[in-house]
């Protein structure tokens, strides 16, 4: 799906919308009391769609994300999957997160319910893992780890992923590469994404929209339909 | 070059009471050939062997549930610090006088000496386990089968390693003190025997062949074992 049909699912093909999520309110229970985290926040995602939550660290992105992700089930709102059963979700924490004692490649055969060697060899490749498929982690590069955890999330075929600053403390150029092997996995196995980031440009290179989220207690400050002829351009083949 | 201070030193000192190398080796070898020592010492290390197993299957579990548990924690942490400072030769003796002088009494004995040692490493492993693993696991729906054995277990297992090794260490000498007391066989019952002889070549002969095995188990399972589980680590 290019840009143009996702920014039309925004409109009109409700049908398409995989998930709406409406958080009234979050907060943290502390030694003093209630911390309100998240304020009254909307989102409304595409079956194919990637929107971007950005901003300040520490706002509270992570958060947004566990909910989606299911793990922090402690929040006033609803998680509604358009009447579908809860999608099949890989995600990407802003650590690897691999399992040290396991190669690259039993990392991803892991996570899998079915083992489909295809898909993992598949994942490995595209991602330009291959040549470290039978390495520990302890071996690789931050780059690189972060890729195996990218692999990782798609190795489920998952419905949504869920990327938590993938991309963090990588060198620019890195992360630029980073950033072209995220898409070009996206496009030969299109999902949903949500992508928490501080780093607007980067959200603007990959996002279909972009959500600019306010400070304590986080709510949408802002909307942005970045442009078809921005969109994902720079990386376009 | 301990071996030969000692041979020159038995040597010259000619008494009973430290005999030497060779003639130490000489009776290994004359009970080797009658059975006795073989014999003795299967048994014994069928103790070994039970009482370990015993003792890290239930302190791997009770240490892992502690430290898991903050409630059980608190509950039996009292019992754990009272079994782990009792003397073992009380545990011992209070066993045999009211479970009789067995085989399982035997066992229990041992085991239930070693199990709080067990018990506070793994417990300490189970606080040390990362959280951020277990939530990479849970929000991919990994069974909790594969939960355990992919991302718990190889985080226990230095610790594993750890209550192995002491473990061991431990089992060996209070095994021989529980035969000693109350059975009729094995390395602990023999030496109390050449101990009412007076006989050092044989409670010394004894002892070799039990520090040999010992040695054998280290380099041929425990070393290779240890090295296999941290293959990962760079």
């Amino acid at each position: 799906m290019d840009c143009s049909a996702a920014a039309g699912t925004l409109g009109s093909a409700m049908a398409e919308m995989m998930l709406r999520l409406h958080i009234e309110s979050k907060s943290f229970r502390t030694g003093r009391g209630e911390l309100p985290v998240l304020g009254r926040i909307d989102i409304a995602l595409g079956a194919r769609e990637i929107v971007a939550l950005v901003g300040p660290s520490g706002c509270g992105k992570t958060t947004l994300l566990r909910i989606v992700g299911g793990l922090d089930i402690d929040f006033q709102g609803t998680l509604d999957w358009r009447g579908a059963a809860m999608p099949r979700i890989g995600t990407v924490f802003q650590e690897p997160r691999l399992l040290p004692w396991r190669t690259v490649r039993q990392n991803l055969m892991l996570v899998q319910r079915t083992e489909n060697p295809g898909l993992v060899n598949e994942l490995l490749h595209t991602l330009d893992l291959a040549p470290f498929s039978d390495a520990f982690p302890a071996t690789l590069s931050l780059g690189m780890a972060r890729r195996a955890a990218i692999a990782r999330a798609f190795a489920i075929a998952p419905e949504l992923v869920l990327l938590d600053e993938p991309f963090v403390s990588l060198d620019p150029a890195m992360a630029a590469r980073s950033r072209e092997l995220l898409l070009t996995t996206w496009r030969a196995r299109p999902t949903a994404a949500l992508l928490v980031t501080h780093d607007r440009a980067e959200a603007a290179a990959l996002a279909d929209r972009i959500l600019l989220l306010a400070e304590r207690p986080t709510r949408v400050l802002e909307e942005i339909i970045v442009p078809q002829a921005m969109c994902r351009s720079d990386l376009m083949p | 070059m301990f071996l030969l201070v000692w041979q020159i030193a038995a040597s010259l000192a000619d008494s009973r009471l430290l005999p030497t190398v060779t003639s130490v080796l000489r009776a290994m070898l004359q009970q080797t050939i009658s059975g006795a020592l073989p014999w003795n010492l299967a048994i014994t290390l069928g103790r070994v062997a039970a009482a370990f197993t015993l003792s890290l299957l239930l302190g791997s579990a009770l240490g892992i549930a502690m430290g898991h548990w903050r409630r059980l924690d608190l509950l039996l942490d009292n019992l754990v610090m009272v079994l782990l400072n009792l003397p073992a030769l009380v545990v011992i003796v209070l066993i045999y006088v009211w479970f009789g002088l067995s085989e399982i009494a035997a066992i229990a004995a041992v085991a239930l000496n070693k199990l709080p040692t067990t018990v506070v490493t793994l417990r300490e492993g189970a606080r040390a386990l990362d959280p951020a693993l277990a939530e990479m696991a849970q929000s991919f729906h990994m069974s909790r089968w594969r939960t355990l054995r992919h991302v718990i277990l190889p985080q226990l297992a230095p610790y594993i390693f750890a209550a192995s090794r002491s473990g061991l260490a431990l089992i060996w000498k209070i095994v021989l003190v529980v035969e000693l007391l109350g059975r009729s066989n094995g390395v602990g019952f023999q030496i109390q025997i050449y101990f009412q002889l007076f006989d050092v070549t044989l409670i010394l002969a004894y002892t070799f062949a039990f520090i040999l095995i010992v040695q054998v188990i280290e380099w041929t399972a425990l070393q290779p074992l240890e090295r296999w589980a941290a293959r990962w680590r760079r």
